[in-house]
């Protein structure tokens, strides 16, 4: 009897693309577990908020301070830029590179126009004078909200450099993994948003 | 301001007050948690002793076993130990390890968790002598509501009678920690938290922070003096009629970072130290909600 | 001066800095720097330096990088301890001045944990983890390389305090509102938030990293049931620092922008809350305690089966006591703040909590003993860090419990009792089985074992510096004695334990540089280890040469046991004697990145600049940052092939295969 040896890892053709190599897969896992950290960030954010909520100090309170117009509008931007990520990882699915580009550029195209109502939204809450440095309470919103836009902001830039990736190499395990890990971010995102809408915008009106 | 200081110059401050003078503490313990004076303090150490004996016990088994280990199986030349090397368990004695400390750690639970919610009510039937603690940079402000006195750097206290200490800060935290009375407390800006503590003996005690709280922290000791109710009455009675009132110039210059010598005022400013619920405590709640914010005015 | 320069001279070298320990400190340091500069030039090493060790990917060398910068912060935190000490023991007449001493305690704390602790465990990881399981690396070797960097950087920012600037000096967990801008005014608290949270960032890559490894790199055959137990506690310490780091880095965030964009999350008024910070700090805290604890349980795993000869006792229970631990650490959190008046229901679970994982610890203490028993125990020095462990640790845990019974710890909270225990466990756990795991690796990290006399002088002296340290402390707790202040009034009774204590601190600073000479005098002298299997060893590791080559495993075997290279050894079959040339094929290793380097290095632009708030050099930093993740991106370079002919010439040379 001999010592067994493990065989060199080779090409799966049975999976998806973005998995079918052997590092790219582990890479997706490796995904998995920095959206587990992220998840933790906004869980920190999420239950500072929820201390913070009334503690306004001299400033605005949730229910004088919020619009609800801007804010059900961001949501839909957002939540349609996540139907639109999906259709590009199943035009990946089906091999088609220009459908990809297509939709993720619709997707970009909505994240822009969801952070720029963001920012719009933010300047208007400064200009009344509903700054962070009120109240714990402003602290607390600007940084939870802040800090999913800056998210959308990063999520943005980033699927840019994989476009520009896309077209220069085509649909490859690697630009299929990383288009794929783009659109778990992006999911994640659109998520975390559902609860900032709820928790943020609609409690604190009904409230 | 140190403690030991103070405490040379507590007889002639109390006799010019009072006119005669506290009885010293019989004895000068240095295990100041060993020797407490008050229930709490006592209730406390019998909860260590507890823990103490039983983890005593639980370090002398391991031990025991640990040396017989290292002494039979060292590996020597003709040793006649028996050598298992492929035994890797048992579940019997792996099920006892679990169990045997499981109830040794309820042994000590339960009295750990009774304790707890009996310290966290006043004692019933007894009205408290309440103090308002506030910490500032780096001194102890303390105001009497009942009796519209206030000192600074330390404490007169009836003894027999359980406080009431409502502790805030108007500055970083510290913890409000006399020890041979009892465990400390946070003292937080923004937040008001109870601690009671009763005093059984006359004498002076000492008192300290025990949060680190900026460069001259180490200087927070302050004096705790215990007498009979009578004599407490008398001193109060004492400050009122002699002692000058606290303006908000004085308070403010009690906010400067800095540390001060011992102060008595007969009275103090409403401002100084945030309104609270106070029967919220007694009716064995925790939290004192606040309801204006000292830096708001 | 032109108003520039005296603005400059004025930031980066402000009077508390300008005191004659942080002077003796810079002149130390250039003269320092000048001798490397000098040295490295006149041999021709920067090359050398950059293309095998800067720009490496390679875990092993990563690993050695990681233990360098440990001990060289065991270095500088031990030396903080010492003059804490020689203030203590030196009441009414201080060595060093309270503002010198807030700023030591506060180093001490911190680089002890985040920059000593943290990287000797990693060092560690790095060094067997993926030799154990059968891997040529870690799960993502570019990333490890930047976690390596971005803590390097970050411990770089943090030290640079001390000579520039201004120290932190708000204790190692910096509560507010004493780290906000109107109780500590100058750089000092922005250093220890930027430079945190730059190898928080590291940290938690490093989390990913490992947590990846252990699940989807091992060997054929080695199911999770059949991984070595150390890297059973990789794996379970990863996950604790996926969740509890991101706490941490909320926590910082936020009193940094408090600091530096005037948010109001823990300030006086504007309604700020400091509990807040104290929750996410300790949600963070308690965790990291058995972040830092569980890999020298994982050590110690390893270490008693080998030097026991024997297989380890209840494999089983100790895998099911690890998780247990990993998963109430989470819960437990509490038992820093009881005396924050939370109330009686929140204590009692809490305290019942920290209770439960005395259970599952001491079930690993009665199975390390139990398998030593009926082995052979061998006295090395790894073994004798383990055999201190278990009395030292079995103390420290019985002050934790006595702490956990809350109306008690009203007693101990923030007293001397407290700081004995934690040093207790610690130093008698952590830092005994980083030491056992430093010994127990050394020659696989470096082909070389340390010296066993003198490594046993270093152990005496550290065993009996701990206790003589440390004991008198719980002494002190009892007497009333508080932490952190810088000197105390006579009169007490603290003078002559603190007296004691600082000689058993001076003993253990002896026993550091034994353990430096160790080092030195064993990198030229120690006894080579040609067998790659010097302790007679039972996992993966001790399956190849020593040192590993760079691709490790010529071919990666398939496991069937959980002491997978004793059943080798048993079968007759192993690594060294089995392969043929026909086994060898080519191989692809991840290629060398510069890049990591750089993202670290921006990243302490950004901290840099943010700590003085001079906004251009950190938004140079964030280009930096953004121009590295881009470069990341489009790095398209395939593996590096490693060809047949060469493993073959390797495998050879080393005796492995016949030619």
């Amino acid at each position: 009897m001999s010592l067994e040896l493990a065989p060199e890892p080779g090409r799966r053709e049975d999976l998806p693309l973005e998995l079918s190599d052997e590092q790219e897969s582990v890479k997706i896992t490796g995904f998995w577990m920095f959206l587990v950290t992220d998840v933790l960030i906004f869980a920190s954010l999420f239950s500072a908020y929820a201390v913070y909520r009334p503690r306004v100090a001299t400033g605005p309170g949730p229910l004088e301070l919020f619009h609800f117009g801007p804010a059900l509008l961001e949501t839909l931007l957002l939540l349609t830029s996540s139907f639109t990520v999906g259709i590009a990882i199943y035009e990946m699915r089906k091999g088609r590179p220009g459908g990809v580009m297509a939709w993720t550029i619709a997707t970009l195209a909505l994240g822009a126009a969801f952070v720029f109502l963001e920012i719009h939204e933010f300047a208007s809450y400064a200009a009344l004078g509903a700054t962070w440095h009120q109240s714990a309470f402003l602290s607390a919103f600007y940084v939870l909200v802040g800090t999913h836009g800056a998210h959308v902001s990063f999520g943005i830039l980033w699927a840019v450099t994989l476009l520009v990736q896309l077209a220069r190499r085509g649909l490859t395990p690697v630009t299929a993994r990383k288009l794929y890990t783009f659109s778990l971010y992006w999911h994640f995102l659109d998520v975390v948003w559902v609860f900032i809408f709820t928790v943020v915008y609609l409690m604190g009106k009904i409230a | 301001m140190r403690a030991s200081t103070f405490a040379r110059a507590v007889p002639a401050l109390v006799a010019s007050i009072r006119g005669t003078p506290l009885p010293r503490p019989a004895q000068d313990p240095q295990y100041v948690v060993l020797h407490p004076v008050g229930p709490v303090g006592r209730s406390e150490l019998h909860l260590m002793v507890l823990a103490g004996v039983a983890m005593g016990a639980v370090i002398l088994a391991v031990f025991v076993l640990f040396a017989i280990a290292i002494v039979r199986f060292r590996d020597r030349p003709h040793s006649r130990a028996p050598y298992r090397p492929n035994w890797h368990g048992n579940k019997w004695m792996e099920a006892t390890w679990f169990v045997i400390p499981a109830v040794i750690l309820t042994v000590i639970a339960i009295p750990t968790v009774r304790l707890t919610y009996s310290l966290a009510r006043l004692p019933a039937h007894r009205d408290p002598l309440v103090v308002d603690v506030t910490s500032l940079n780096w001194k102890w402000l303390f105001e009497y509501p009942g009796q519209h006195v206030a000192t600074v750097n330390y404490l007169d206290i009836p003894t027999g009678k359980p406080v009431l200490f409502e502790l805030t800060a108007n500055s970083p935290m510290n913890t409000f920690w006399i020890p041979q009375l009892g465990g400390m407390e946070y003292t937080m800006p923004g937040r008001v938290l109870p601690l009671w503590l009763e005093v059984g003996r006359p004498g002076v005690y000492w008192g300290h922070s025990g949060q680190f709280s900026g460069h001259d922290f180490e200087q927070m000791f302050f004096a705790v003096r215990a007498m009979p109710p009578a004599a407490f009455d008398r001193w109060v009675h004492e400050v009122r009629r002699r002692v000058p009132v606290m303006t908000l110039a004085d308070y403010r210059r009690l906010l400067r970072f800095d540390t001060v010598a011992e102060q008595t005022y007969g009275g103090y400013p409403a401002a100084t130290f945030p309104s609270v619920h106070h029967g919220f405590t007694l009716a064995g709640g925790m939290y004192m909600v606040m309801h204006n914010d000292p830096q708001a005015n | 001066m032109p108003p520039f320069a005296r603005y400059l001279l004025h930031t980066l070298f402000p009077p508390d800095v300008l005191r004659p320990t942080e002077v003796g400190a810079d002149v130390l340091i250039l003269a320092t720097g000048v001798i490397i500069m000098v040295v490295m030039t006149r041999r021709h090493k920067w090359r050398h330096l950059w293309t095998e060790w800067l720009t490496t990917v390679d875990h092993k060398k990563i690993a050695v990088m990681y233990l360098i910068a440990a001990i060289a912060m065991l270095f500088r935190g031990g030396v903080d301890a010492l003059m804490i000490r020689t203030n203590l023991a030196l009441p009414g007449s201080p060595v060093i001045s309270a503002s010198e001493y807030n700023a030591v305690f506060t180093t001490h704390g911190t680089i002890m944990i985040f920059f000593m602790a943290m990287p000797f465990i990693f060092a560690l990881f790095n060094a067997v983890i993926p030799l154990m399981i059968g891997s040529r690396d870690v799960a993502f070797p570019r990333l490890n390389a930047m976690s390596f960097w971005l803590f390097a950087f970050g411990a770089l920012l943090f030290n640079m305090s001390f000579v520039i600037g201004g120290s932190p000096n708000a204790g190692w967990t910096a509560y507010p509102p004493l780290t906000e801008r109107v109780f500590n005014p100058g750089p000092g608290e922005n250093f220890y938030f930027l430079s945190l949270l730059i190898a928080g960032i590291g940290t938690t890559m490093t989390g990913i990293n490992f947590v990846v490894t252990s699940l989807r790199m091992r060997a054929p055959g080695m199911t999770l049931m059949k991984m070595p137990m150390f890297v059973w506690s990789a794996l379970a310490t990863s996950t604790l620092i996926l969740f509890a780091f991101p706490p941490l880095t909320v926590a910082l965030l936020m009193s940094l922008i408090d600091r530096l964009f005037g948010s109001s999350f823990f300030t006086l008024g504007h309604g700020g809350m400091p509990m807040m910070y104290v929750n996410l700090f300790w949600l963070f805290g308690h965790p990291e305690v058995y972040i830092v604890v569980l890999p020298a349980f994982g050590i110690f795993s390893e270490v008693v089966p080998t030097f026991s000869r024997k297989r380890l006792f209840g494999y089983e229970t100790m895998v099911l006591s690890i998780v247990a631990i990993m998963l109430l650490a989470y819960g437990t959190w509490v038992h820093h703040f009881f005396t924050m008046g939370a109330g009686p229901t929140v204590n009692a679970f809490f305290g019942l909590s920290t209770m439960l994982i005395a259970i599952p610890t001491g079930v690993k203490i009665f199975n390390w003993i139990f398998t030593m028993w009926g082995g052979r125990i061998r006295t090395t020095v790894a073994m004798l860090y383990q055999l201190a462990f278990i009395p030292t640790f079995v103390v420290g845990g019985a002050s934790g419990i006595m702490l956990a019974t809350i109306p008690a710890d009203y007693q101990f909270h923030n007293s001397y009792f407290l700081v004995a225990h934690f040093h207790n466990v610690l130093i008698g756990g952590t830092l005994f089985g980083l030491l056992s795991g430093m010994y127990y690796w050394w020659p696989k990290m470096f082909g070389r074992k340390l010296d066993e006399r003198q490594g046993k002088w270093a152990f005496w002296l550290f065993l009996t510096g701990f206790w003589i340290t440390f004991g008198p402390q719980y002494l002190l707790g009892l007497k009333g004695m508080t932490r952190r202040m810088y000197t105390y009034p006579l009169g007490y009774g603290w003078h002559t334990l603190n007296v004691i204590s600082t000689l058993g601190a001076f003993v253990m600073g002896a026993g550091f540089l034994v353990l430096v000479y160790n080092i030195v005098y064993s990198m030229r002298n120690g006894e080579r280890d040609l067998t790659g299997d010097p302790w007679d060893g039972r996992t993966l590791e001790w399956a190849l040469p020593s040192p590993a080559p760079e691709y490790n495993f010529a071919r990666i075997p398939v496991v069937y046991e959980r002491d997978a290279y004793w059943d080798m050894k048993e079968k007759g079959q192993t690594l060294a004697n089995s392969l043929t040339v026909r086994d060898v094929h080519d191989l692809e290793l991840p290629r060398n990145s510069s890049l990591p380097f750089f993202l670290g290095l921006s990243f302490f632009v950004v901290g840099f600049g943010m700590v003085f708030s001079w906004w251009i050099i950190a938004g140079l930093g964030f280009a930096g940052v953004a121009a590295c993740l881009v470069a990341v991106g489009f790095d398209y370079r395939g593996p590096k092939r490693v060809d047949a002919a060469f493993i073959r010439g390797t495998e050879v040379a080393l005796g492995r295969l016949r030619a």
